[in-house]
């Protein structure tokens, strides 16, 4: 598909139509405070050796640091395969693929993408995804409440593991419709959910996300059956790469979650800074008519041959206007393409080394560490890829330290939990020199640097 | 041309209603929502004892080609819903007056019904959006 950018004269003619002056009078209603008034480091119009070099000066800025943080964006390795194949010219858009007749191929990926998805989480439907695994919880949240009717109330409530940062996006977007979003009392040993648990009263549904943004691992079935008694709901937040090991949320308890969803960067995505990523979300046939979302169907044309066409389209923004079930209206068709051709590559028992590899490397970096004096580990308990440790000083000046060694020791917990913690990863993409590096650099710093006084 | 029976109350969102004799009052969509909408796949029901205004949507009808409110006539509060839609929403087009109803209402305040309209006013509002 060419890019042809508008000519000024057609821009003129466009605003001259609908009667406005400017383009940036369209962003009139952006109140001034919030605009940025000055780009800082972005420059003006460069040419493309220039824009190369600058590019290339910045990119060496970062180094090739060791990355020990997860906390929501896990660093895996991807296959060349994947994104060779995802950027060929037939996969290469983001598009929607509405015209059936031309687009076999791309909704034939979809579809491929959806079976493995709801394999992954053991619940039967999935869509063509969402754009992360933020705003698919705020989705996840919306569905729950036009399929549990039953239920008056619009509250929601969080397991203590929920990614904070997944709770201020589902609270940004579902707030500004009703609903509210509570967090259940935490286990201060374990970090999961307290072991015995008041009546929660009306709640349309409860949220567990498994592994926790800490690492661990939530009883699960207890939540869930929990959660049913009281007529509400189950969301389960999954990691898919834990899922080659752990329950999907379809089995978890007597009855399994209804909805599960989460974020896809983990399957062939690269860290980028932070997006573009995908967010997936599955749930149980009786409640697709409430999903969000574009769905996939195979079916067979006149001729009696296979074919794949979108379906359940008239819960839609372009059928259903203001009523749809979602006004997000699009997938990120290209970061699933290579999320599909990942897993592909990988198979089943591929992702379950990936997710044993990513784990016994987490079990050596932890028991470095925590050799180390004034390191522990923050709570007891098994855990997946990821831990939070308690450190005996502030955090941010050792991971100051750290990065002046090139390497990325984790994120600060200071927001999340009290006290000064640290939450650590160690994908499958580290050595055991890696890992020695990391324990080897603390411990230095640990020795020499800013303990606080007891 | 499609079929309007005379002891029906009609609205213009294409709906019909039944003033039965305990007091209820059921309704549906017309010969004429249901043709125009094509094969029905889904139907999504009220919740029983649900109250309903007048105007404000109760249920939701869905086609192959298109999804659409329906509209609450009356004030009420929804005493029954038509189960069976839920497996066999194609009832609607086959007997649209019969067994395609879609719920019955109590109602809860006194049914206006200059705000409602006869078989030949609404036989003359389907003729005007023919011409």
């Amino acid at each position: 598909m060419p890019f042809i950018p508008h000519t000024e004269d057609d821009t003129r003619e466009m605003l001259d139509a609908i009667g406005v002056q400017s383009i940036n009078d369209l962003f009139d209603e952006i109140p001034k405070k919030l605009l940025a008034k000055t780009m800082g480091d972005v420059p003006e119009g460069l040419n493309e050796m220039q824009i190369t070099r600058l590019m290339q000066k910045r990119a060496a800025r970062d180094g090739a640091p060791l990355c020990f943080i997860g906390a929501g964006a896990y660093e895996h390795h991807i296959p060349q395969a994947a994104w060779d194949i995802a950027t060929r010219g037939e996969f290469y858009s983001a598009y929607t693929p509405y015209q059936a007749e031309a687009s076999q191929g791309t909704l034939q990926t979809i579809y491929e993408y959806q079976t493995m998805i709801t394999a992954l989480t053991g619940l039967d439907v999935s869509n063509a995804s969402l754009y992360d695994g933020a705003s698919a919880l705020a989705e996840a949240a919306l569905m729950a409440v036009r399929s549990n009717r039953k239920v008056k109330s619009n509250r929601i409530l969080l397991a203590p593991g929920v990614n904070p940062t997944y709770e201020k996006v589902a609270a940004t977007i579902a707030g500004t419709q009703g609903l509210s979003f509570e967090r259940l009392p935490m286990d201060a040993k374990t970090g999961n959910s307290a072991a015995t648990l008041a009546d929660p009263g009306d709640v349309v549904a409860v949220v567990i996300q498994q592994p926790s943004f800490f690492g661990t691992l939530e009883d699960v079935a207890r939540l869930t059956n929990w959660a049913h008694e009281h007529g509400a709901m189950v969301i389960g937040v999954v990691n898919p790469t834990a899922l080659a090991l752990l329950q999907g949320p379809g089995q978890w308890g007597e009855l399994g979650a209804e909805i599960a969803c989460g974020e896809g960067q983990p399957l062939g995505v690269p860290l980028s800074s932070g997006g573009p990523y995908f967010g997936f979300m599955t749930c149980r046939q009786k409640h697709v008519r409430q999903m969000p979302g574009r769905i996939v169907g195979r079916t067979t044309d006149l001729d009696g041959q296979q074919g794949y066409a979108l379906t359940l389209q008239a819960r839609e923004q372009h059928i259903r206007r203001s009523k749809a079930t979602s006004n997000i209206c699009t997938n990120q068709g290209l970061m699933v393409t290579a999320a599909t051709i990942y897993m592909s590559l990988l198979g089943a028992e591929g992702l379950a080394q990936v997710a044993r590899a990513s784990h016994q490397n987490t079990t050596r970096l932890v028991n470095g560490l925590c050799s180390l004096d004034g390191v522990e580990r923050l709570f007891d308990g098994p855990y997946f890829h990821e831990v939070a440790l308690r450190l005996d000083r502030p955090v941010a000046p050792v991971l100051a330290a750290l990065a002046e060694r090139g390497i990325l020791g984790g994120f600060d917990l200071r927001n999340v939990s009290s006290g000064d913690a640290l939450l650590v990863c160690a994908t499958e993409t580290k050595t055991e020199s890696d890992i020695d590096a990391y324990v080897n650099a603390l411990g230095e710093i640990m020795a020499t640097e800013g303990r606080r006084s007891a | 041309m499609s079929d309007l029976p005379g002891d029906l109350l009609y609205t213009t969102e294409h709906e019909w209603l039944r003033r039965e004799d305990d007091g209820s009052v059921t309704v549906g969509i017309t010969d004429h929502a249901q043709a125009a909408l094509g094969d029905l796949v889904y139907v999504e029901l009220p919740e029983i004892d649900q109250d309903v205004d007048s105007g404000g949507d109760m249920a939701v009808v869905e086609s192959v080609k298109a999804a659409s409110d329906v509209y609450a006539p009356i004030d009420g509060r929804v005493v029954a819903v038509n189960e069976e839609l839920a497996d066999d929403p194609e009832k609607i087009n086959a007997e649209p007056y019969g067994d395609g109803w879609i719920v019955r209402l109590q109602p809860t305040s006194d049914i206006d019904e200059s705000e409602l309209m006869t078989p030949d006013a609404y036989q003359a509002l389907l003729d005007e959006e023919d011409a």
